[in-house]
């Protein structure tokens, strides 16, 4: 059963073949079997996921089931739950159980989904590889040297070794669809705006967005359907309707035309992921879609443009870690000072440091106009140059890292090759845009991912032109020899 | 040398909403320490903030009430400082682009002059809980009730030029927020406080001296008596040669003194940027017009109509419409009279009913007595029916709950004694009882007249009309 999409798990729950039981216990047992070697969970919630499991059963019995009754998932640890603890990844919330659960948990949870646990991933988002996390590394399944890609690592090896077949991420520079393509998954990051932030632990405002890691682009859009729509609580999501992504995959191939960022393709790309994407564009044009060059003037900004940005977000939204209400606090109550800094200090490890005093460095009076502001005026002609782009194309489309996985430790002590690893992604975040990564090919063994960026709001057309693409391959179907 | 005081105030006034600025907890006053602290108002990690409309529509009100700009697109941003009582250890508040900007308000100068303030801006923030040092030994407690509850900081021009100037801005201030309902205006409970910047210059001067910030004005006489005392500690540096530093102070008034708290150099940098949780508030001109619509009349309209439509005086006027519920008591009186004149309620409001209100410690709008009685009562002096001594028995009556105006004058039989025959027969009885005075009346004497109108008062239980009661016997003693 754990190489079925969400969308065959579904059928075969409907048509009695397995129960939800059976299913939940089955993943649960993956889980308890090949988990001490990835390290893709946080928290695995065995007992919880049991009883929501027999609530399905019920339910289906009854034939009252819902869009997600009884499909297991996981959440990045991101994302608050009622009485589970939500780490972020940090020691500084390792002792916190929120007392209310995110909207994407709560929606997903009233679709009838059922949550195994909460996954890894780099402290507070902050990473590309997983290493940053208070819990230790993820390892990729496809090559346990190898990191899984960050900051949603975690869920991107549980979905990959199939040990839950689906998860969701969050995404602020690349952390859904970085992950997702060193692991061979299809990852989503939608419009900013159309998932709530509410309940997700905030890295940086104005980028982060949830969305989801799963075998398909059918599967995304599953998820999405649910997860998708406005939230009064939170004042960034947007009141636009939420098409119906399922029928929307399903509409007749139409004529499109892709833009292809020639500038994706210079040497900052590793030559083996390069062919393996342009292999993927040509699937494009076999299946009827005009490939053209276009021009983003400004992207090659996007890695400063994002390094002042986020982080002077993250400054700010990071401040409430302070012992006094919540989370870790550090031994000694004389003075008040001394236990911000001693909990700050042994609370957040060294990446999130370091934003945190980049960021308060470009927030600073005299830096402020040079660093902040400047960035901000960069964000609007990066976006502006997206806008003029898709008056011509569809969706543009390029490779979404610039090589495939690579070796834990490899990176971690030069933060900018880190850094780099989201240059491709980091654009649509800057401009709020959806994006997806699917698989596209192998090199080495190890899985190479296509990004396809659309306009504002279009995860339908992006979602289709996926699916298509999935139903022309089956790089998404692959699993590593010993997790099938 | 002579000198001149620079005074601005930047007034923080609580707005009356029910719920907080960004979260849907209660802002009512006087609850048990953090009960009233949601998640958000915790700074719960994954928490947003939503912004109350309604604190939007009173920001507008007010910059309406003073001809200030309303901006069609305003910005929050966060102020970032760590503080146990600032939750999120940033304050969500406006920076770049307040909500209101550039308006102006009149006040009275004490030689009776009329003075126009300007308003710089006032922008929508909000409130940090409060640290309790008191109550704790060894540690201090923090209740979060306050943290979220909705501010508009008000800062003005640098315009005041005295203490009582500065008093009577931040009077006029006080008044129309509450004219404007938009803030209680309690300031026991720091519902209206302020902070004040001084600084001094040679006469004549064009430049403005170097400046201090006074904290923790939460009276009219502490803002007037801080200023003061700090202006006085300027020139005394000045003069001793010496220079101003700029800095923060902190006005106690316990010693009547104010005292360093930081100086400039280690102020916070606060980090100011646009909140990335919020989108830009967008009014249009049709919400605008909306608001101005619902606007009371304000305070220096109404006194001037008050003067010109009741014929009362100035002062009389500006004691009537201090409040709005005040003058809304009065006006209710008046409309529901029929003989009396709006001056002879005045004359009441101001004396028995004010009295009564400071007797029992009451608000007007709790007051017993409803203008329709006071009406009532007040048609009973002017045609006659009561006298003044009766009148405020009466009143006394009604304020006690003893019934309406009519049964008590007919149970106590408070009626005044208008009736000619009847005063005819007491002031016969009198002059019959006192024979030696009669005859010195007679000779002349007009001082024993009075003694006689006593009497026959006394003989009527109060309730013989006064002057009917002169006049008739001024006739029999004549006959």
């Amino acid at each position: 059963m754990h190489d079925y999409t969400l969308a065959r798990l579904r059928e075969g729950l409907l048509g009695e073949r397995f129960s939800a039981t059976e299913l939940t216990r089955h993943f649960l047992d993956r889980i308890a079997r090949f988990d001490g070697e990835l390290n893709a969970f946080i928290s695995v919630t065995a007992e919880q996921a049991l009883r929501q499991a027999e609530h399905a059963d019920r339910n289906l019995a009854a034939g009252r089931s819902s869009a997600l009754t009884g499909l297991p998932i996981a959440h990045k640890d991101i994302f608050c739950t009622r009485g589970v603890k939500t780490t972020c990844g940090s020691r500084m919330l390792d002792n916190f159980v929120s007392p209310y659960d995110a909207t994407v948990v709560e929606r997903l949870e009233r679709a009838g989904a059922i949550m195994l646990g909460k996954t890894n991933m780099d402290e507070f988002a902050m990473g590309s590889s997983n290493e940053t996390s208070y819990y230790g590394p993820v390892r990729n399944p496809w090559d346990r040297e190898r990191v899984p890609g960050g900051s949603s690592g975690g869920s991107a090896a549980a979905v990959t070794a199939r040990l839950v077949s689906a998860a969701t991420g969050t995404d602020t520079g690349g952390s859904i669809r970085q992950p997702a393509a060193l692991s061979g998954l299809t990852g989503l990051k939608p419009t900013y705006g159309r998932v709530s932030r509410y309940g997700m632990v905030a890295f940086a405002s104005s980028l982060d967005q949830a969305g989801t890691l799963t075998h398909s682009a059918e599967d995304a859009a599953l998820l999405l359907q649910e997860i998708a729509g406005l939230d009064e609580r939170d004042s960034t999501s947007l009141d636009e309707p939420v098409p119906d992504y399922d029928r929307a995959i399903r509409t007749p191939w139409e004529k499109l035309t892709i833009g292809v960022p020639e500038s994706f393709f210079d040497d900052g790309l590793d030559a083996d992921t390069a062919a393996a994407v342009r292999a993927g564009l040509s699937v494009f044009e076999k299946l009827g879609a005009t490939l053209k060059p276009v021009t983003l003037s400004h992207i090659h900004l996007s890695v400063p443009v994002y390094y002042v940005v986020a982080p002077a977000e993250a400054s700010s939204n990071l401040s409430r870690f302070d012992g006094v209400r919540f989370g870790y606090r550090a031994a000694g109550d004389d003075d008040l000072i001394e236990l911000y800094k001693r909990t700050r200090g042994e609370g957040f490890g060294a990446e999130v440091k370091r934003r945190i005093l980049t960021g308060t460095y470009v927030l600073s009076t005299g830096y402020y106009d040079a660093y902040y502001l400047q960035a901000q005026k960069v964000r609007k002609l990066i976006s502006e140059d997206f806008r003029l782009a898709f008056e011509d194309v569809d969706l543009i489309a390029g490779p979404t890292t610039p090589t495939p996985a690579f070796r834990i430790g490899q990176k971690v002590d030069d933060p900018v090759q880190m850094y780099l690893n989201d240059i491709y992604t980091i654009g649509a975040n800057l401009a709020g845009l959806p994006a997806v990564s699917i698989p596209c090919g192998f090199v080495s063994g190890l899985p190479v991912g296509l990004q396809l960026v659309g306009p504002h709001l279009r995860e339908a057309e992006l979602l289709k032109a996926a699916h298509y693409f999935q139903l022309e391959t089956d790089w998404h179907l692959r699993t590593p020899g010993i997790y099938r | 040398m002579q000198w001149e005081i620079v005074i601005g105030l930047e007034i923080h006034t609580q707005l009356a909403t029910a719920s907080k600025i960004f979260s849907g907890a209660s802002t009512a006053y006087g609850a048990a320490p953090n009960s009233q602290a949601c998640l958000v108002d915790l700074g719960y990690p994954g928490v947003l903030p939503v912004l109350n409309e309604q604190a939007v529509v009173m920001a507008i009100k007010f910059g309406l009430a003073t001809g200030c700009r309303i901006a069609p697109r305003s910005v929050f941003a966060r102020k970032n400082y760590f503080y146990p009582d600032l939750p999120k250890g940033y304050q969500i508040s406006q920076y770049e682009l307040p909500i209101v900007h550039t308006g102006r308000i009149e006040i009275a100068t004490e030689a009776g002059g009329v003075k126009t303030v300007g308003i710089t801006r006032a922008h929508l923030e909000e409130d940090a809980g409060k640290s309790l040092h008191e109550d704790f030994r060894a540690y201090s407690g923090i209740d979060l009730n306050r943290a979220g509850t909705p501010l508009l900081e008000i800062v003005s021009e640098p315009d005041l030029r005295s203490a009582s100037e500065a008093g009577a801005y931040m009077r006029k201030i006080h008044e129309l927020v509450r004219y404007l309902e938009i803030s209680d205006g309690n300031m026991q409970e720091g519902s209206f406080r302020c902070d004040a910047n001084v600084s001094v210059r040679s006469r004549g001067e064009s430049r403005l001296g170097t400046r201090t910030e006074v904290k923790n004005l939460n009276s009219f006489r502490f803002v007037e008596k801080a200023i003061e005392i700090e202006a006085a500690r300027q020139i005394g540096i000045l003069e001793g040669g010496g220079s101003v530093l700029q800095e923060t102070r902190l006005y106690d008034p316990d010693r009547d003194e104010t005292r360093a708290m930081r100086t400039k150099e280690d102020a916070n940098d606060y980090r100011y940027f646009p909140e990335p949780d919020l989108l830009p508030v967008v009014i249009d001109d049709r919400l605008v017009e909306k608001i101005r619509a619902t606007l009371p009349e304000l305070p220096d309209a109404k006194r001037a109509r008050f003067s010109r439509e009741y014929a009362l005086s100035d002062y009389d006027a500006g004691v009537l419409t201090s409040s709005a519920a005040l003058a809304k008591y009065y006006e209710e009186t008046v409309l529901a009279a029929n003989s009396a004149s709006p001056k002879l309620i005045a004359n009441w409001v101001q004396s028995q009913v004010i009295a009564a209100l400071n007797e029992d410690g009451l608000d007007i709008r709790e007051f017993s007595v409803t203008p329709a009685e006071l009406a009532a009562l007040a048609d009973k002096i002017a045609d006659g029916t009561l006298s003044g001594t009766l009148a405020n028995e009466v009143f006394a009556a009604i304020r006690a709950g003893d019934g309406s105006v009519d049964t008590i004058i007919e149970q106590r039989g408070l009626r005044q004694i208008t009736d000619e025959g009847a005063i005819a027969r007491l002031v016969a009885e009198v002059l019959a009882a006192y024979p030696v005075q009669t005859q010195q009346c007679r000779d002349g004497n007009e001082k024993v007249i009075g003694f006689l109108v006593g009497q026959v008062m006394k003989a009527s239980q109060g309730k013989a009309n006064p002057k009917q009661v002169n006049d008739a016997l001024r006739k029999r003693l004549r006959e």
